[in-house]
């Protein structure tokens, strides 16, 4: 009769088949997802039919890259469970669509700190800026650090088209070549293509900084207009009042 | 394993380890209860990957059986389709104890006026326990937790003063569509002088000790075409809730921080920084262009608004 001796005495054996246990869980559970049509929802604007999730503008992808940096992950999740008390207290819960262009994703497993999800246009731009810098002066009971050099920092560009660049080579839809232009326009609109061209990175950073003027300080822009750039996009995208529940329900 | 090695005491098989010349590692047959146990869990998980989602298959998963969730669309069609999260979280939203009963409460006070929730004892407790929530979730970050706020920031909720109106209808308009405070920075249309002639009128007018000639000049540039002031704070500088210019003449400060100047002289610097630098406030949208808050909610908040400011006398 087989004795499970006969494989723990034989660590050649005893690696090879750990590994062949192991592998199947990855193999069964997560390749297939890549190969399921319904994992990704289809996320389309009824009315003009383009995709309303879109990659991040140059500046939001910087705030993003400072938003791992400083580790806000560590304490504030960004994934909205199909809970009702996480329904009432948050909004909506997050679609797989929503961070189909995180590399990596922002989910997160620990809430210290409130889920950020949908935390875009929750606040305005003046808090976002005074609750970044020094939390209790607005929320007296809060533990987070202050960030106080976030304001007094000027953004750095230099690498923002290398940047783009190395998430495109991901799979992120920026696009470099005219054809690929063309092809975010007919997939995102003209007004979102224009801000996915890394040729323009840098001016469509500006006027994004310029026009939003999110830290307060029109002469500069500070790593505290991209955090809260991106701060304020978090969860906007899609307009959940174009959708029907059902809408979502059909692709579980 | 051929030859199993024996304790020769108890008789039983043993690993063939000995540490110390006699402690032995025995190889008993792993406890009935143990061993059931675990196989129960595979029956269990076999029987879980008949019933819900559970094998990727080609293009698609296996579905599950025998556990269907029925819902509502928005559209009102009845719809019924195997068991998944968002499925349930549906069907929760539309049956579950609580959710009804919370939903009912909801449908109630969105029908009543907010004389009729006011008298009310049972929507007068539902809204502050559902408005508690809310509150916290959506105001209290700006407007701190007891709605205090914070002094040349975020408006106080509790006093009686409003910038903006106090009764319902105004609040409720706040709470939709937002606000923009905002007043212009004098210091590049008034001089060093003007300014603090212009501070001493202001605190003149809410009986802060002032300097009296210096106030009189204030009052001529507050009321004239020099300052304009006039125009949002009224010639009596009680403050228009049209325009959220705030009401001068009584002890409130909402952006000045008397409350924290004790000599004159402090206090005359903090009115003058706000003339000198004046004042961009936004309170965000609430309603359906913002973040969506429903009317009914938008209404709990203002009833719960009105508790917290001490009914609805206070809030007119």
């Amino acid at each position: 009769m087989f004795k499970h001796e006969s494989i723990e005495t034989n660590s050649g054996m005893l690696i090879v088949l750990t590994l062949v246990a192991i592998s199947i869980g990855g193999l069964v559970e997560i390749v297939p997802l890549h190969y399921i049509n319904e994992t990704v929802e289809d996320v389309k604007d009824p009315a003009t039919g383009f995709e309303v999730v879109r990659p991040y503008t140059p500046l939001e992808q910087r705030g993003r890259d400072l938003y791992i940096r400083e580790g806000c992950y560590t304490c504030h999740s960004q994934m909205i469970r199909p809970f009702r008390d996480e329904d009432l207290r948050y909004g909506h819960y997050s679609l797989a669509a929503e961070s189909k262009y995180d590399h990596p994703f922002q989910w997160g497993s620990k809430r210290t700190g409130p889920d950020l999800a949908r935390v875009g246009g929750k606040y305005s731009n003046e808090w976002q800026v005074q609750h970044l810098t020094a939390p209790r002066s607005v929320v007296p009971e809060s533990i987070m650090p202050n960030y106080p050099w976030l304001q007094a920092t000027t953004l750095d560009t230099s690498d923002l088209q290398g940047r783009m660049i190395a998430l495109k080579r991901v799979g992120v839809p920026y696009s470099q070549t005219k054809v690929e232009y063309e092809a975010n326009v007919a997939r995102f609109g003209e007004e979102v293509a224009k801000t996915l061209d890394i040729n323009q990175a840098e001016n469509n950073l500006m006027a994004q900084a310029q026009a939003g003027n999110y830290d307060g300080n029109p002469s500069n822009v500070s790593e505290m207009d991209a955090l809260v750039a991106y701060l304020q996009v978090l969860g906007t995208m899609v307009d959940f009042k174009q959708f029907d529940e059902d809408h979502f329900i059909q692709f579980r | 394993m051929a030859n199993p090695v024996k304790d020769p005491l108890t008789g039983a098989e043993t690993t063939g380890h000995v540490w110390d010349e006699t402690l032995q590692e025995f190889n008993n047959p792993l406890p009935r209860w143990w061993l059931w146990t675990f196989y129960g869990t595979i029956i269990f998980a076999i029987v879980y990957w008949i019933m819900y989602p559970a094998w990727p298959m080609f293009g698609s998963y296996t579905k599950g059986i025998g556990n269907n969730i029925t819902y509502k669309t928005d559209a009102g069609e009845e719809k019924s389709t195997h068991w998944n999260m968002r499925a349930l979280l549906a069907h929760d939203m539309q049956n579950g104890e609580e959710a009804i009963k919370q939903q009912e409460y909801l449908a109630k006070v969105g029908a009543a006026s907010y004389e009729q929730i006011a008298q009310d004892p049972d929507m007068s407790s539902f809204v502050r326990s559902y408005g508690v929530g809310m509150f916290g979730d959506n105001c209290a970050a700006c407007h701190q937790s007891g709605g205090q706020g914070v002094v040349g920031q975020y408006p106080n909720l509790v006093d009686d003063d409003w910038l903006w109106g106090g009764d319902t209808a105004s609040i409720e308009t706040t709470i939709r569509g937002g606000r923009l405070g905002y007043m212009p920075a004098y210091k590049s249309t008034l001089n060093e002088d003007q300014l603090n002639q212009v501070a001493n009128y202001v605190l003149s007018l809410s009986g802060e000790v002032a300097d009296a000639a210096a106030a009189a000049e204030g009052q001529k540039i507050f009321q004239g075409e020099a300052g304009g002031c006039y125009m949002c704070h009224t010639k009596e500088g009680t403050g228009m809730h049209a325009q959220g210019s705030a009401n001068l003449t009584d002890k409130i400060w909402t952006i000045a921080n008397l409350p924290a100047a004790e000599a004159p002289e402090a206090k005359l610097a903090a009115v003058k920084a706000v003339i000198n630098n004046g004042v961009q406030r936004k309170m965000p949208v609430f309603g359906a262009e913002g973040r969506n808050l429903s009317d009914t909610e938008i209404k709990v908040l203002a009833a719960y608004l009105q508790q917290m400011s001490g009914g609805a006398q206070a809030a007119q």
